[in-house]
């Protein structure tokens, strides 16, 4: 496959960012492992967001000082987290049902590969020497009433990782609604998939060389 | 008069034979009981089966129990982790065999096996290669997969207060599997850094009431250290 390095492009801030924008006053959100905890970071001021982990506990606050850490109070990533007032903590069983019952409003997760039928891949490559593991992901992917996806478009070797069909195995069926990648935020609809933005400096028909499916514009003019 | 006050960690863990299965509660390092299962590998007991979320940290903890030679088979969500090489080695040498689940579903198939439920219809996993085999149903236009419990002989989870009865409250998220295997295996054993008075511990408060242990035992209250991902050099103690 081509090198092509796309420029220009969102950091992974800005990324995250963009997320935050999307997030309303009061949803009660999960944010995965990894690049999507930054959104974390990002969430406007004036908005009150309350942070669910799947390991029990609702109402995160952000990371404790150094030297503060208390490994009892830890997120799905095993990082310590803090508490903020009104939040508390509950079984596994519980918080797994607060996902799959759909009391989530949104989660957030990394994907290796996002179908245009909103098909997931994140668990797994396949590769067969891999010790497998899957944690929370499939509950994650199919729980929460809207699941978003945080990923670059293309991969290292330049493999575009919104596909037809997901060649990695899958974690949830149909369940992504909403990709933001560092070139342009797509939706997931039973009409195709639609472009609602895109960097400055690159423009539609760019944007559709660099995507094996089939776009359609939708961004607001 | 009850009392399910054990004097020791070898007393407590006494009933468990070899070829059990064995619950152990914790997410990481929090709520792992350390002590329990450090009595464990002084017990003896092999062949075991155990029920845990990860396959154990650095060399500590279960992952001790794994170097131990004990355990025969994992149920768990997560082994693969930064610092799960014990675990890795074993595996990819074929000494250990995985039965991996998502975690949710591990929670409700062990909440299940303490509620009496047969099986159940879950979301979670329908269409992946981890569902397959398994019977799958359409219901109200949602498809679902159907998941059985996991039944236990001894659970071993780490409480922070406990009382003569067996009444438990746990500490921030280091509660995580504690309540749901508690009820899932016939003998339940909990450590406590306090053991209280009958009626001390608030009944409205109560996170696991008593019926569901059979033993306590007070250990040493240390510090939970970070675990499960790669550290800084010097964070770890």
């Amino acid at each position: 496959m081509s090198k092509l390095k796309t420029t220009p492009a969102w950091t992974r801030d800005e990324i995250a960012a963009r997320v935050a924008v999307d997030i309303p006053d009061g949803a009660v959100v999960n944010l995965g492992i990894g690049l999507p905890t930054k959104v974390a970071n990002h969430l406007p001021a004036d908005r009150e967001v309350i942070l669910h982990s799947e390991n029990g506990v609702i109402g995160m606050g952000p990371a404790p000082a150094k030297g503060e850490e208390d490994y009892d109070l830890i997120n799905a990533g095993k990082q310590a987290v803090t508490l903020l007032a009104g939040g508390s903590y509950f079984h596994h069983a519980d918080s797994f049902a607060m996902m799959r019952g759909g009391h989530l409003d949104v989660c957030v997760l990394g994907a290796f590969q996002v179908a245009a039928n909103g098909d997931l891949a994140n668990w797994s490559t396949g590769a067969p020497d891999a010790i497998p593991a899957v944690g929370g992901a499939m509950d994650l992917a199919i729980g929460a009433k809207k699941t978003y996806v945080m990923m670059d478009l293309l991969t290292k070797t330049g493999d575009c990782k919104l596909v037809p069909e997901c060649t990695y195995p899958i974690t949830g069926v149909s369940c992504v609604s909403r990709i933001y990648t560092d070139v342009a935020v797509f939706d997931l609809t039973p009409e195709g998939t639609q472009v609602i933005d895109i960097v400055p400096g690159l423009d539609f028909d760019e944007l559709q060389k660099l995507t094996t499916v089939t776009l359609t514009d939708a961004r607001a003019s | 008069m009850i009392n399910k006050i054990s004097p020791s960690v070898e007393q407590a863990l006494a009933e468990i034979h070899d070829g059990a299965t064995v619950m152990i509660g914790g997410f990481g390092g929090a709520g792992q009981p350390a002590e329990l299962i450090d009595g464990l590998i002084d017990h003896g007991a092999k062949n075991l089966v155990i029920v845990n979320n990860n396959a154990g940290n650095a060399e500590v903890g279960l992952a001790a129990l794994l170097k131990a030679g004990r355990v025969r088979k994992i149920i768990c969500s997560f082994p693969r982790q930064a610092d799960s090489y014990v675990f890795d080695e074993l595996y990819r040498s074929g000494k250990i065999e995985l039965e991996l689940v998502p975690q949710g579903n591990l929670a409700e198939r062990i909440r299940a096996a303490g509620a009496g439920i047969g099986a159940f219809f879950t979301p979670t996993g329908y269409g992946t290669e981890l569902a397959r085999g398994k019977e799958v149903r359409e219901i109200n236009g949602r498809h679902y997969v159907l998941e059985h419990p996991i039944f236990a002989d001894f659970a071993l989870i780490k409480a922070e207060t406990g009382d003569r009865w067996g009444n438990l409250l746990y500490r921030k998220t280091a509660r995580n599997f504690g309540p749901v295997m508690a009820a899932a295996a016939k003998c339940t054993i909990a450590s406590v850094h306090n053991i209280v008075e009958l009626g001390e511990i608030d009944p409205e408060t109560v996170v696991t009431p008593g019926l569901f242990v059979k033993h306590i035992v007070k250990v040493r209250r240390t510090a939970t250290g970070p675990a499960g991902f790669k550290q800084d050099k010097g964070a770890a103690s």
